[in-house]
């Protein structure tokens, strides 16, 4: 290895200058601290052992904490926010040497799919500039698909990691619930929030995932299980593989080149021996409505920190109850105000028992659903979304039509377990198609195993956005 | 047919929620609000006699660190982010009547 960890980030820094402006991925670049932490690197490196992921630059969504540069959630209430830490998977990206270039680009504080929630700018598809990106993540997601970096970090509440892997063409992870800690990612819905690893390719997120997974004694809800390199866990022969497949996720609304490419990745699967069968979900009518009740409910409350005394930017008022209401006004978009409306709503007196605790029994009927349907098979295929990327402002006058966007990634995050979605082709107008796989909780290694076998066997990931050359 | 929620039910929720809201805004959000409460009234029609709520995807409940003193955030850092602050202090409009 001769090229030093400056010349790399130089390079991913003028990558990024060309690219962004096309596509707007990255709400702050970090060309200071990447270069300060590069020459650091590079000084360290002789007498150390150099670790897969040493020197690599990295995007990370920007509510995530970092103590570089500002820490946005997207929001104007947060413009100016700068984290005094670092979250637990940064502090353990930077300990494997990873190079942080650019905060990313999402929908505020994570509430939307197709990041034009964002109070800075919609981030444009780098395959068609007229569409989104998808979202939340959109910015992390479209920096790796536009070649600005190979990895990024997004989160997930539901789907915001998914859905824009499918929208982009590049591959994303949905840890299982407490595989990453979540210390230092700004909560949404706690119940939840996870963060997952983007990359261009599966043996990409595994590398990825290795870094940031694991028990942390400051996030309550990481789970306390070994963690194995799962990017040698490829190699390992995946034996006989039984995929589930569910009728409730090839519905109406389905667009027909997603179901084609989808269709022709089930026959890739038979092609290689494995098992293909019917699996049902049948409380997947419910999952929707169920996961806006919950995350809306959760993020009401979440989102009652930010009232103008800590952090955030405050509006002048007589009083301080007059001044906590007029500084979240002033600093909430449209969509926050409304999931906080909804939620403060369901949860309030008189309405709680009809809408939150009846989402939280039938979040218990499709957590079964899922247990039951592990019993037969290793993972679960389904398209990882019902279109392709929609164009940019189609949907941003009806809430309910862009939370139907997200109708086949919820059910992960209500049940915990893990999904991850793959490029499985492209429509004839050339946008990318994405292919999910979901697979049990702490199932990681399996199903990462598995949506390699697939990459392995097809070439979709040699396509590239003709902003890919720029 | 009326609108599963009115306009002054959303002024008592953005009350609640700690949200000033315009009439107009009030009154977008009714519309708004209205149609998803419509779309969630679907929750209604799954049976869930006998089954538990699952507030959370895990199984574990109290989970509790050692208590080992560590150093805390210095209160420099904590404030820097503080729209008004008089240190060590946070400031806020006075919360208490003066007559008090």
């Amino acid at each position: 290895m001769s090229t030093s960890v400056l010349t790399s980030v130089e390079q991913a820094l003028q990558r990024i200058d060309a690219v962004n402006p096309k596509c707007n991925a990255m709400l702050e670049i970090l060309g200071d601290s990447a270069r300060l932490h590069a020459k650091a690197l590079d000084e360290a490196a002789a007498n150390s052992t150099r670790l897969p992921l040493f020197g690599q630059p990295i995007a990370i969504k920007d509510n995530i904490c970092t103590i570089d540069g500002r820490t946005t959630c997207g929001s104007k209430f947060l413009t100016d926010y700068r984290s005094p830490y670092d979250a637990t998977a940064i502090e353990r990206l930077k300990a494997a040497g990873m190079i942080i270039v650019g905060k990313a680009n999402l929908d505020e504080f994570a509430m939307g799919g197709s990041t034009e929630n964002s109070a800075f700018g919609v981030t444009r598809n780098p395959w068609d500039a007229e569409r989104v990106a998808g979202g939340s993540s959109g910015g992390s997601i479209a920096a790796v698909a536009s070649g600005m970096v190979d990895y990024a970090l997004g989160s997930e509440t539901g789907g915001s990691v998914r859905q824009p892997a499918s929208f982009c063409g590049v591959s994303g992870l949905k840890p299982s619930y407490g595989r990453v800690s979540r210390y230092g990612l700004v909560a949404f819905a706690s119940s939840l929030d996870q963060i997952g690893p983007i990359a261009r390719d599966v043996a990409g997120l595994a590398r990825l995932l290795s870094v940031i997974a694991g028990h942390d004694p400051r996030d309550s809800t990481s789970v306390n299980a070994p963690v194995p390199d799962y990017e040698s866990m490829l190699a390992v022969d995946a034996g006989p593989i039984r995929i589930g497949v569910a009728r409730e996720y090839f519905s109406e609304g389905l667009h027909p080149e997603t179901r084609a490419a989808v269709e022709a990745a089930i026959d890739v699967y038979r092609k290689l021996g494995a098992d293909v069968r019917e699996i049902a979900l049948p409380h997947s009518r419910y999952v929707v409505p169920c996961y806006y009740v919950i995350c809306t409910a959760e993020a009401s409350s979440n989102l009652a920190r930010f009232d103008g005394v800590r952090y955030g930017a405050r509006a002048e008022a007589n009083d301080y109850i007059g001044m906590y209401a007029a500084s979240r006004a002033a600093g909430f978009g449209a969509e926050v105000r409304r999931r906080i409306m909804l939620g403060t709503y369901v949860l309030s007196a008189g309405y709680h028992d009809a809408y939150y605790l009846k989402a939280l029994k039938v979040r218990t009927l499709i957590k079964r659903d899922f247990e039951r349907a592990f019993e037969s098979c290793d993972v679960i295929l389904s398209p990882t979304t019902p279109t392709p990327a929609f164009k940019i402002g189609e949907k941003i006058d009806n809430p309910l039509e862009m939370y139907l966007a997200d109708i086949y990634n919820c059910a992960a995050n209500l049940a915990g377990i893990c999904g991850v979605s793959v490029p499985c082709g492209f429509t004839a107008a050339g946008l990318p198609i994405g292919l999910q796989l979901m697979g049990p909780a702490m199932g990681e290694a399996r199903l990462l195993q598995i949506a390699h076998r697939y990459q392995q066997a097809t070439d979709h990931l040699t396509r590239r956005p003709a902003i890919y050359s720029v | 047919m009326g609108r599963a929620i009115e306009i002054d039910e959303v002024r008592r929720i953005a009350q609640l929620a700690r949200l000033q809201l315009s009439d107009a805004e009030c009154e977008r959000m009714a519309v708004d609000l209205s149609a998803i409460l419509d779309y969630m009234n679907v929750l209604g029609e799954a049976s869930t006699d006998g089954i538990e709520p699952t507030a959370h995807p895990l199984q574990t409940s109290n989970v509790l660190r050692d208590d080992v003193p560590q150093e805390s955030m210095d209160s420099a850092a904590a404030l820097a982010n503080a729209p008004a602050k008089d240190a060590p202090y946070f400031k806020v409009p006075r919360v208490l009547d003066q007559a008090e």
